[in-house]
This record gives structure tokens, sequence and C-alpha cells, in this order.
């Protein structure tokens, strides 16, 4: 405001420069809102292709019937489904036990000699590409023993798996206050049993959040799985035989010329996105219930 | 051995104190092992199961080799690894300003709901595979990217712009241009979220005094907010990196993977994870050789950045910043 003293008050060279700094500080304003529109502009257009084109496509045939020739309808991709779910499943019990493995070791025996190397690779595994995940995966098992197979696929999945579980287990147990294992070890309890018994149970609810964002990334993935478990066009109960998932189905599906087999690409990433939206939410409403 | 019955009858048994504890602490210890070895032995693989492309062609040889050429075995990386880079560098450039706009937006502006509202966006976007991305730029995005470039080609002719075409390339909708385009998409998410959360941490005091000083709102967030957050913006332009350096699905898909350089601003192009994808099926003893040297490439590229990036994290997470 303006000075006490008496006379003039002194000239505001600065007045335009004033005004000058608040328009140039609506202007950033306006381009934070229109940036962070451009971010969310893409995520619309392509949750709403997927959503009017899988809707559409979308049938009780899809959805039961495995594969048939275009000429015959098409058929479905059951055995997609059936193959996504058996492998994921293997892959989280897999991938879940590694993971928690790890992040026991970094939490409850912080001063163990193997966690600064534990650690540095759990980083490198998470930053890793999912494709060289399959390409080890295959040269350790499918190459040995001779065919793509379920498992394959399923190993390459747990190794995407496991080091996103580990980070979310280590997270929490180092949230359980120290005094919890305390309380169990003045009991008389092992330590193996404070963790068992005390720990784990009281992470329990982020231990969820990370096994269902593991599975959530895994189920979406084809690069791993396509040096792994091959594939398939048949409906198979047995992960030792070749196995077809759904992000593979979508990536041979979208480049064949056939209109029809392009809808069941879209109709196949809709079961895709509403399977990890559900992991994705089951992992926040876990979070929520902690 | 139970020489001796104990005292107290429900008391447990040795084994289950001493033993069960160490017993515990192998079984983890195997299993991280587990990880670890796995790690180590994925580059042991790809070293040694590319060692014939190596021995071939030489460290130097094989990295700047232009041909590659199945058929008359000669295998050079350049162009992919070319592709990776430029297409990366690309998205990164495309996606960095909008990725910092939404976390300086969600953070310093938006009202909490709708700052929740973004952070389940970027989530999204996050978790969203890379198939359906490839999916949506295959079957949406190629289109219209080729119908803006007609244009564009339509318009260079009619004025006789004849340097113009031959850097646009051929009008086929899927190429570069398209696969940045959706690289950098599947990058924002990374790139936003780290700046976000290291915004999030500049303390209220910065703020506060660079309003004391008079500063409007964006000049508080310029030059008290940003500097103060720059190591986090910075690792999550890194890992944002990373993640385009190894994306394949999203990027075979649309990238039309032509291997002749020089690439064109909207033809096709390759990337070292779609080459790796494309050639595989029908790849034997050098090709495949190659291949795996290739991954080799791309396994120290990645592994680099994401050290680099978790460097920086913890770095900023202690007390010292960059």
């Amino acid at each position: 405001m303006t000075g006490s003293g008496t006379g003039t008050p002194p000239a505001l060279p600065k007045d335009g420069n004033l005004a000058r700094r608040r328009r140039w500080n609506n202007v950033m304003v306006g381009l934070l809102i229109l940036g962070s529109a451009v971010v969310v502009l893409p995520l619309i257009l392509v949750l709403g292709a997927v959503f009017v084109n899988g809707a559409s496509a979308l049938s009780v045939a899809f959805l039961t019937q495995d594969f048939r020739p275009v000429d015959e309808g098409g058929g479905g991709l059951f055995h997609a489904i059936v193959g996504t779910l058996m492998m994921n499943l293997l892959a989280l019990l897999i991938g879940g036990l590694l993971g928690l493995a790890g992040g026991i070791l970094l939490s409850e025996y912080p001063d163990h000699p193997l966690n600064p190397t534990l650690r540095i690779i759990s980083d490198l595994l998470n930053g890793l590409p999912a494709l060289l995940k399959g390409l080890v995966i295959y040269a350790v098992v499918v190459i040995p023993t001779g065919q793509f197979s379920g498992y394959a696929g399923a190993l390459a999945l747990a190794l995407v798996m496991t080091p996103i579980i580990l980070r979310a287990t280590e997270g929490v147990l180092k949230l359980v206050p120290w005094s919890v294992r305390e309380a169990g070890l003045a009991l008389g309890l092992p330590r193996w049993r404070v963790i068992l018994s005390l720990v784990l149970p009281a992470a329990a609810a982020g231990i969820t959040t990370g096994l269902m964002l593991g599975f959530a990334r895994a189920a979406g993935e084809a690069a791993p799985l396509y040096f792994t478990a091959g594939g398939s066009q048949l409906l198979n109960w047995n992960l030792s035989q070749q196995t077809e998932s759904l992000a593979l189905s979508i990536y041979k599906y979208a480049n064949e010329p056939s209109p029809l087999r392009q809808d069941q690409a879209w109709a196949a990433a809709l079961v895709l996105t509403v399977l990890v939206l559900i992991a994705s939410l089951l992992a926040r409403w876990a979070t929520r219930r902690a | 051995m139970a020489a001796q019955t104990p005292p107290v009858p429900a008391a447990p048994s040795p084994l289950y104190r001493a033993f069960g504890d160490r017993l515990f602490v192998y079984a983890v210890i195997a299993l991280c092992a587990v990880i670890i070895g796995i790690v180590v032995l994925m580059g042991w693989q790809l070293a040694a199961g590319g060692s014939a492309a190596w021995a071939r062609f030489g460290l130097l040889g094989f990295v700047g080799g232009t041909t590659w050429d199945p058929v008359a075995n000669i295998f050079g990386a350049w162009p992919f690894i070319v592709g990776t880079f430029v297409t990366s560098v690309a998205a990164l450039v495309l996606a960095f300003f909008p990725a910092l706009a939404v976390a300086i937006f969600a953070v310093e502006y938006a009202p909490r709901w709708l700052g929740q509202a973004l952070q389940y966006s970027l989530e999204l976007l996050a978790s969203l595979p890379s198939v359906i991305y490839g999916l949506w730029g295959l079957l949406v995005l190629a289109p219209a990217v080729r119908g803006v470039q007609q244009n564009v080609m339509v318009w260079a002719l009619e004025n006789q712009i004849d340097w113009l075409p031959p850097i646009l390339g051929a009008p086929v909708g899927i190429g570069m241009t398209t696969a940045v385009i959706v690289l950098s998409v599947m990058v924002i998410p990374y790139a936003a979220s780290l700046a976000k959360d290291s915004i999030a941490l500049v303390p209220s005091a910065q703020r506060e005094a660079s309003y004391a000083l008079g500063a409007t709102k964006w000049e508080v967030i310029k030059n008290a907010v940003l500097p103060y957050a720059r190591g986090g913006i910075l690792a999550g332009i890194i890992l944002g990196f990373t993640r385009a350096l190894g994306e394949t699905m999203a990027v075979v898909m649309v990238i039309g993977n032509s291997k002749n350089l020089p690439f064109t601003l909207f033809g096709s192009a390759t990337t070292i994870p779609s080459a790796i994808v494309n050639e595989f099926g029908e790849a034997q003893g050098l090709q495949l050789s190659a291949l795996l040297a290739l991954g080799l490439i791309l396994f120290v590229i990645s592994g680099l950045m994401n050290l680099l990036a978790a460097w920086i994290v913890k770095r900023m997470s202690v007390e010292g910043r960059l």
C-alpha cells in the first residue's frame, strides 16, 4: 500500500510489470490445464475405443467357444481366457512366493549381507523389458524341454510380477511397528513365527495390493509369452502344452485383414481391460481396508 | 535327540525354535538367491547366446553395422539402435510438458477431488496393457495419422515444396510418428507420477517464503517448487525413458518394422524390441545369435538407465538433493 509519508508517492515503474506478471500467471494456469487435458484425453480415447468397439463385438459365443476359422463364424477366445487365467494364477503363486521372500528379507532381516545386492537386482528386474524376461525363460526352459508351454509362460509372467510384489511387500512390512515384533518375541515366539503369524497378517492388506498390482501388470503382457507360451488355437487345460493368452490373441488378430478378427481383437481388449481393472480395484479396495 | 522329556509338556521342541528359525531364513535366502540368479542368468544367457554374432562382427562392427540382411548373413545393429533412441527420445520430448503440467496442476491447483481423479487417470494409463495401446494405435490412430500426412503431402505438392515429401516418407499411417505418439502416451504416467510425488514433497515453507517476497503463484512454482523437485522430475524422465526403450508390443504393432536407414518422419522404422519379436519366429543360427546380441544391448542400456533412476530417487529421499 501507499507509504505513510507526505508528498507524492514514488513513481511505480513496476506497475506495468505487475500486470504483466499477473497476465503471465493466468497464461500459465491455462497452459497447465491444457497440459492436464492432453494427458487425460488419450485415456478417454483409448478406453472409449475399447469399450465401444469391444462391447459391440462381445458375445456369448466369443466367451464360450474356442478358435474357429473365419468362414465358420470365427468362434471365440475361450481358450485364450482359460490360458490367461491359468498362466497368471500359476505365475502369481511363483511370483508371490519370490516377491514375499524378497520383501521379508529386505524388511525383517535389514542387516543381511545379501540385501544391497537384492535391492539393486529387484530395481533392475523391475525396469528390464518384459521381452527380456521372456527371452531368458526361452533359453532356460523352452530350449531344453524342446517346446513352448504354459509352464514356461507362467514362469516368464512370474518374473514380471516378482519385483512389483517384492517392493510392495517390503514397503508394507516396514510399516508394521517394531513393537509388534518385540511383543511376539517377548512372548517367546521364535522369529519365524513372529514373521508368519504377526507381521504378515498385520500387513495382509498391503501384500494383497502388491499381489493384485503384479497380477494386473502380468495379465496384459504379450511380449514374454510370445517366446514362452507360444500361443495356441486349441483349448487346453494342460499347461505343459502351448497355451494362448488374451494379450497374444490381440496381437495376432489386430494384424489380420479380416474385420471379424479385428472385432474379436477389440472384444479381447475389452475382456483384458476389465480383468486388469478388476485387479486394480481389488488392489485399491485392499489398500482402503488397511 | 529327545533323550529327556521336557519338564513342561507344552514347551516347544528345540527343533521348533532354533531349527525352525534357521530353516526359515535359509528358505527366504534361497528364494532371494533365485531372484538374483535369474537376473544374472539373463545377462549371461544373452551374452552367451549372442557370442557368435559378437565374434563374427566384433563389438564395433555389430553395433555400428548398418546392414541387417538375414539372407546374406550380415547383421548390424545400428538401424535398431537409432530407431530405439529416436522413438524413445521423441516420445519423451512429446510427453515431458503434459506430464509436468499434470503433475503441477494436480498438486498446486486442483481441488482434492480433481487431484484424486487425475491420480486415478495416471494409474489407469499406466496399468493398461501395451497390446491395447498397440491395438488402438494400429486401428484408430494410424488411419488418422495417415489422413493428416496425406493432407500435408497434397499441400507440399501444390506448393511444389520438393524437399518435404522425402522427409515425410510413405503415407501408410504406421511408422515413426504413430509409434512416437503411442509411446509418449504410455510414458506420461511414469514421468508424471514421480514428478507429482516430488512436487508434493516440497515443504510449504518453501512456497510461503516465495509468496512473502511478492511472487505470483506461477513464480512460486517456477522459482521455489520446481527447482526443489527437480531430482524427482529427472528420475521420472529417466524411468519413462527406460520404459520407452523396452516397450515391445505397442511399438511392434504400429512402427512398420523397416530396417532401412535413414528413417523418415512418418515412414516405417524399427526398434530393438520390435526387431526381436518380428524376426524371432524364423531366426536360426547366426540370425538368432544376432537377435540375442540385440537383446544384450537392450539389457545393458535399460539396466544402466534403471540403476541411474534408482540412484537419483535414493539421493532425493535422503538429504542430499540433486
